[in-house]
C-alpha cells in the first residue's frame, strides 16, 4: 500500500500522460495537415446562409430549477460516501439505519415537493 | 518505480485499443441488425479497413477555428472531454491481488467525479463555438448532467454501503453472487444513468443531428472532432467496467477467479458494451422532457429506493 501522497503522485504523472497524448497527436497532426484559412471558411455554420443576429443567442434556460434541485441533493450525496463505510460497523446498527431513513424521507419529501409545485415538468 | 511506469504504460495502451475495439464492433453490429452495406465494404472481409480510413480522414483534415469561437476554449475542450476518462481507468481492477493500476482508497467516489469532469469538455464546447445550435446542445449536455448524475451517485453508494468500503478492490472482494439480485435495481439505475451522462443513443438529445446539426459538436473536424469521438468510446469502456466490478463481481465468476480474473472482467465489460450498442440500434431518441422525466420520476426514487433496501439487508445480515 502506498502512502496517500504517494498514490495522488501516480495520478498526477497519469494526468501528464493524458495531456502528452492529446498534445502530441494535435502537433504530429501539425504536419499533416493543410492549413488555408479563408473568410468563407471561419464563418460560423448556420445551414449554409450566413449567420443572423448574436451568436450567442439569449434564450430561456427551462432547466435551472432543476440544476437548484441538482445542488440541494449533490450536496446531501456527497456525505452518504463516508457514512456509507462505517454505518453497518459493530456497535451502529439500528441507530445509524434510522438516521438514513430520516435521511431518505428528507430527500424523498423534496422531491415530493418539487413534483407538486409542478418544477419537475418540463414547460 | 518501474511497476508504477510499466503499469501507467498499461493503463495508457487499454486507453488507445479498448475505445477503438468498441469504435470497430459498433461499425459491424450495426450494419449486421440494421442491414447497412456502407461499413461492410472497405477492405473486402466485412469491411475491416473503414476504420483505418476513419481515421486517416481525420489525421488529414484542416483544422478549422471558426473566427467567432472562443479560441482557447474550442480548442482545449476535446482534451478534457477524452483526458478524464484516461484516470478513470487507472482505479478499475481488472483481477484479484495487485491487478489494479491504483488501489485508490476513494476509488468509487474519485470514478464518479472525474467522469463528471468529462462533460464538462462537452459544455466547453457548446459555449466556445459561438454557434446556435453548439449552444443548445451544450446547454442539453448540462441539463442532462445534472439530471442523470443524482441517481448514479445513490446506486453507487448503494454498493459502498453493501461492501463497507470505497476502494473498487475491496468491493469486489467482498462481493457475493446474491448481490446480483440484491442490487439489481441499482445496477439498471447506475447503468441508464450512465449512458445518458455519455450521451449515448436513447439520450442522445444534445447531438440530434435532425434538430441541432451535431450539439456541441457542429463546429468541429478533423482531429479534435475525432477526439471528441474517442471520448465517447472510452466513456463506452469506463461505464461498462465500472457497471462490472461494482454490480457483476468484476473479476468474480463461477470458476477460476484467481488464474483467469482478468478474463471474466473483459468478458463482463465486453457484454455490457455490445448492449450499449444494442440499445442504440434499439431505441428512438428521448424528447428532452422525457429524458427530465425519466431522471427525476423513475431513477432518483428507484435508487433511493435501492438505498433503503441495501440498508436494511445490510443491518439485518450484519
Amino acid at each position: 500500500m502506498r502512502t496517500y501522497f504517494e498514490s495522488y503522485a501516480v495520478l498526477g504523472a497519469l494526468l501528464l500522460v493524458g495531456g502528452g497524448i492529446v498534445a502530441g497527436g494535435l502537433a504530429a497532426n501539425r504536419l499533416l495537415r493543410p492549413n488555408r484559412p479563408t473568410a468563407e471558411k471561419l464563418t460560423t455554420y448556420e445551414c449554409g446562409v450566413d449567420p443572423v443576429g448574436e451568436n450567442w443567442a439569449h434564450s430561456y434556460v427551462r432547466y435551472y430549477v432543476f440544476s437548484y434541485l441538482y445542488v440541494v441533493f449533490a450536496v446531501d450525496a456527497v456525505f452518504l460516501f463516508p457514512w456509507a463505510t462505517v454505518f453497518s460497523a459493530p456497535g451502529y446498527g439500528m441507530t445509524t439505519l434510522g438516521e438514513m431513513f430520516v435521511f431518505l424521507g428528507f430527500l424523498a419529501a423534496g422531491l415530493l415537493y418539487a413534483g407538486k409545485k409542478g418544477v419537475l415538468s418540463w414547460v | 518505480m518501474l511497476e508504477i511506469v510499466v503499469k501507467l504504460a498499461l493503463v495508457a495502451a487499454a486507453f488507445a485499443v479498448l475505445p477503438l475495439l468498441v469504435g470497430q464492433a459498433e461499425h459491424k453490429v450495426m450494419a449486421h441488425m440494421q442491414g447497412r452495406l456502407g461499413p461492410m465494404y472497405a477492405g473486402r472481409f466485412h469491411g475491416w479497413a473503414q476504420l483505418v480510413a476513419d481515421g486517416v480522414k481525420f489525421a488529414q483534415k484542416e483544422d478549422v477555428v471558426p473566427r467567432a469561437a472562443d479560441r482557447w476554449i474550442f480548442k482545449l475542450a476535446p482534451g478534457v472531454a477524452l483526458v478524464p476518462y484516461l484516470l478513470v481507468l487507472i482505479v478499475i481492477p481488472v483481477g484479484p491481488g495487485g491487478q489494479v493500476a491504483l488501489d485508490l482508497g476513494i476509488g468509487v467516489f474519485f470514478a464518479l467525479a472525474v467522469m463528471g469532469v468529462g462533460v464538462i469538455g462537452a459544455i466547453m464546447a457548446g459555449w466556445a463555438s459561438a454557434n446556435k445550435y453548439s449552444l443548445l446542445g451544450g446547454m442539453r449536455v448540462a441539463a442532462q448532467l445534472m439530471s442523470y448524475e443524482l441517481p448514479m451517485v445513490f446506486a453507487a453508494s448503494s454498493v459502498a454501503m453493501a461492501a463497507g468500503t470505497l476502494s473498487m478492490q475491496g468491493i469486489v472482494g467482498e462481493w457475493r453472487w446474491w448481490w446480483l439480485p440484491w442490487q439489481a435495481v441499482g445496477a439498471v439505475v447506475f447503468f441508464v444513468a450512465g449512458l445518458a451522462e455519455l450521451r449515448r443513443p436513447p439520450f442522445d438529445m444534445p447531438v440530434a443531428d435532425s434538430e441541432i446539426i451535431f450539439g456541441p459538436y457542429t463546429e468541429y473536424g478533423g482531429l479534435r472532432f475525432a477526439l471528441f469521438l474517442l471520448a465517447e468510446y472510452a466513456g463506452i469502456i469506463v461505464l461498462c467496467a465500472l457497471t462490472a466490478v461494482l454490480f457483476l463481481g468484476g473479476w468474480k465468476g463461477p470458476f477460476l477467479n484467481t488464474e483467469l480474473g482478468w478474463l471474466w472482467t473483459g468478458l463482463k465489460v465486453g457484454v455490457l458494451s455490445f448492449l450499449v450498442i444494442w440499445l442504440r440500434v434499439s431505441y428512438p431518441r428521448m424528447r428532452e422532457d422525457q429524458l427530465q422525466k425519466l431522471a427525476w420520476a423513475w431513477l432518483v426514487p428507484l435508487s433511493l429506493a435501492q438505498l433503503a433496501l441495501t440498508g436494511v439487508v445490510k443491518v439485518a445480515t450484519a
